[in-house]
């Protein structure tokens, strides 16, 4: 159980030690942190393969000696920068927990005004500290990332699971229409809705189309996007430009396509 | 009677967000008690301008991932009243029911997970798992009913992808919903085991008169939507909140204060009850005597009891709608969408209180104002007047400063605060 240290988990009759995890947010909505604690089916099988040392959000008890640290949430202010760069040192694993973390999530879409505005507009001449909204690697180094706003739980359980017995992490590199169509959805764009299926990485199984909504990217380009492709479905298919770019520009992994569009680049 | 205490908790845990307590009294005068918010603020309500409509429920759902359901809710509620769409009867229960499985996992995950470590004298709930498994278990049973209610409503139970402006973009089966009713019938009984655990925690016996603030049932118990009104007698109409929340900002806190009739009041599951009491399901109303808990009941640490009273009374209303669903005819999920230019208002209920989101269109349907009042903002300042009076009150009877300390801890978590949604 967490807290204490006896118990090995053996995998295959190999002993593997149970790693020390902590959880820390930054600017976030917490909800993928909270998306662990709100899968009670396998939270408990979870938390046997694991130490949890650091959970603000859920124990009292905190820890700076921790193996595998979770950032959740993007940096937007000097202090966060200061906190990543602690975790950083005391961990030997650091993820970015989310889209927030990964790439600056809903926040960074205040990068499109000048900071100056922003604040003034929300607490008028009351001064506030606040800077771009950033993913954590404009700051430290990544080990691995979890895609998704939220992350799906399933897939944080087997990535925790792979680090634990020390197998090697892959993300799907096709786009999220490879799930779609194994999934046997009705295309939204038969539908008359748009979609970034096509250029979006998969791992989520397709979670919005699979509801008949179509996709936000919150999962990042694929690695085998095809941009160009995407914008000429679009056009063809009756959206404009401002509905590409919203869906493109959400969640901060579309920034270079997204930078290129408003130049009128191809 | 004690003269002096100093209690310093930096980053307050169990509860969502990062905040601050401060007490400090010295030769028997307080000279100091601040509840602190020093989450980093993250602009909504700026970056959403330019945006159009269709934007608002998807991006304003992430201001929170405790009660995203309750935010997007209120957002599509906002956007329908300013395009002047009435939700069809169907749409109106959808929404309702999976408003009240977020209301249910949410207050069960803060009763068993946040708030009952504090009765069990232990840090947190991993303990539990192992001294009192039956306990764990039960809470998570409520919850994952109650989480996958809202995947199956609302395509996911944490930002939901089926709920849009005009109604769904698909529906749930009949089958689903004639599973998920037995299995909520069968949860009603953990829920009646819930109250009997809380029975047997004490309750800390500090009473302070407030003002309470809440949506106004007519007929039901009040979720979504309605006229606003307060224990102190101020009855305002939902596009007139701001006359009732009265937004404003202080130094010691990133997100923003209010204040109504005093120098503040609460929202929250305590003050729904307070103004709504009559309105709870018979089987809620019931736990709630055992409680002792009638309106109008002044003591904070009775919002946990209140949250209770509400898990059942959520549970119960929500076989009574599925049964009513089941016997209709499913009519098309979704009506047509057209823009125009105004302003709407959404008040929704979420677990913590209550939540407004307001926008202003131009003609083609761009947001060109966004406002958004989360309830834990409105709670802040009656944390802080609470707090003075708690810190006062408990060493004039000459208890430790660790008690103080777990005290204070103990009413910041009873508000259950969300605090990162406090400062969207
Ligand atoms: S990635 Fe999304 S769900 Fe996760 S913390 Fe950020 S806003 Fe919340
Ligand atoms: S709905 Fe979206 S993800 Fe699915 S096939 Fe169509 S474009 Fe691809
Ligand atoms: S379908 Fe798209 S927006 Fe939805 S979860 Fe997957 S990647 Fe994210």
């Amino acid at each position: 159980m967490a807290g204490t240290t006896h118990n090995q988990k053996n995998f295959l009759g190999v002993p593997v030690a149970k790693p020390r995890v902590a959880f820390f947010e930054l600017s976030s909505c917490e909800g993928c942190q909270l998306q662990i604690l709100n899968n009670e089916a396998t939270l408990l099988d979870f938390l046997s393969l694991v130490q949890v040392v650091n959970f603000r959000e859920a124990m009292t008890e905190k820890s700076d000696d921790y193996d595998i640290a979770f950032v959740e949430g993007s940096i937007t202010r000097k202090d966060e920068v200061e906190r990543l760069r602690n975790i950083r040192q005391n961990a030997r694993v650091l993820v970015a927990l989310g889209s927030c973390a990964c790439f600056g999530g809903i926040n960074q879409l205040k990068n499109r005004f000048d900071p100056d505005w922003v604040k003034r507009k929300v607490y008028g001449n009351s001064p506030v500290d606040t800077d771009k909204a950033q993913p954590l690697e404009e700051f430290v180094h990544i080990n691995l990332r979890i895609y998704g706003c939220p992350v799906r739980k399933e897939e944080v359980e087997r990535i925790v699971t792979n680090l634990v017995i020390g197998k090697e992490i892959h993300h799907p590199r096709y786009p999220v229409c490879m799930e779609c169509k194994a999934n046997e959805n009705v295309c939204l764009f038969d539908l008359g809705e748009p979609c970034l299926g096509p250029v979006t990485r998969a791992g989520c199984d397709s979670w919005c189309p699979n509801s008949r909504a179509g996709c936000w990217g919150c999962r990042g380009p694929a690695d085998e996007a095809n941009m160009e492709q995407m914008r000429k479905i679009m056009a063809e298919k009756g959206f404009s430009e401002e509905t590409l770019i919203d869906r493109l520009e959400c969640f901060g992994g579309f920034k270079d396509s997204v930078d290129r569009i408003r130049k009128g680049q191809p | 009677m004690k003269l002096t205490c100093k209690v310093d908790v930096h980053h307050l845990s169990r509860v969502e967000g990062h905040g601050n307590i401060t007490i400090r009294i010295q030769d028997g005068k307080l000279e100091e008690a601040r509840w602190e918010v020093v989450e980093t603020p993250r602009f909504f309500e700026a970056f959403l301008i330019g945006k159009k409509w269709d934007n608002a429920p998807w991006i304003c759902g992430r201001i929170c991932g405790i009660c995203s359901i309750g935010h997007t809710l209120a957002s599509i509620r906002a956007v329908e009243n300013a395009f002047g769409i009435e939700p069809t009867e169907q749409t109106r229960k959808l929404r309702l029911l999976l408003k009240h499985m977020e209301t249910l996992q949410s207050h069960i995950l803060h009763l068993y997970f946040l708030a009952a470590p504090d009765f069990a004298n232990v840090g947190s709930v991993f303990p539990l798992i192992e001294t009192a498994p039956d306990i764990v278990a039960r809470a998570a049973r409520i919850k994952l009913l109650a989480n996958d209610i809202c995947d199956c409503i609302g395509g996911r139970r944490m930002h939901p992808t089926r709920t849009i402006v005009g109604g769904f973009t698909l529906l749930p089966t009949k089958d689903e919903l004639r599973g998920h009713r037995d299995r909520l019938k069968e949860v009603m009984d953990d829920l009646v085991k819930t109250a009997d655990l809380f029975r047997s925690f004490t309750l800390p016996d500090f009473i302070r008169e407030t003002e309470f603030v809440s949506l106004k049932g007519s007929g039901q118990y009040p979720f979504i939507g309605g006229d606003l009104v307060s224990t102190d007698g101020v009855q305002k109409r939902e596009q007139d909140y701001r006359e009732m929340t009265n937004e404003y900002i202080v130094e010691q806190s990133t997100s923003k204060w209010s204040r109504l009739s005093r120098k503040s009041f609460a929202v929250g599951a305590l003050a729904r009850l307070n103004n709504n009491f009559e309105l709870l399901h018979e089987w809620a109303r019931e736990i709630s005597l055992s409680f002792g808990l009638q309106p109008v009941n002044h003591n904070p640490y009775m919002n946990n009891m209140a949250q209770l009273v509400e898990a059942v009374h959520v549970a119960a209303e929500s076989i009574d709608m599925i049964d009513e669903l089941l016997d209709s005819e499913f009519s098309e999920p979704r009506q047509p969408v057209a823009a125009r230019a105004g302003i709407g208002v959404g008040a929704v209920e979420v677990p913590r209180g209550i939540l407004y989101h307001s926008y202003e269109f131009d003609d083609t349907g761009h947001i060109i104002n966004c406002d958004c009042v989360i309830p834990t903002s409105q709670n802040h300042a009656n944390i802080q007047h609470d707090l003075q009076e708690l810190a006062e009150h408990y060493a004039k009877k000459g208890r430790k400063d660790r008690d103080i300390e777990l005290l204070a801890q103990m009413l910041v978590r009873a508000y259950d605060p969300c605090i990162s949604c406090s400062v969207h």
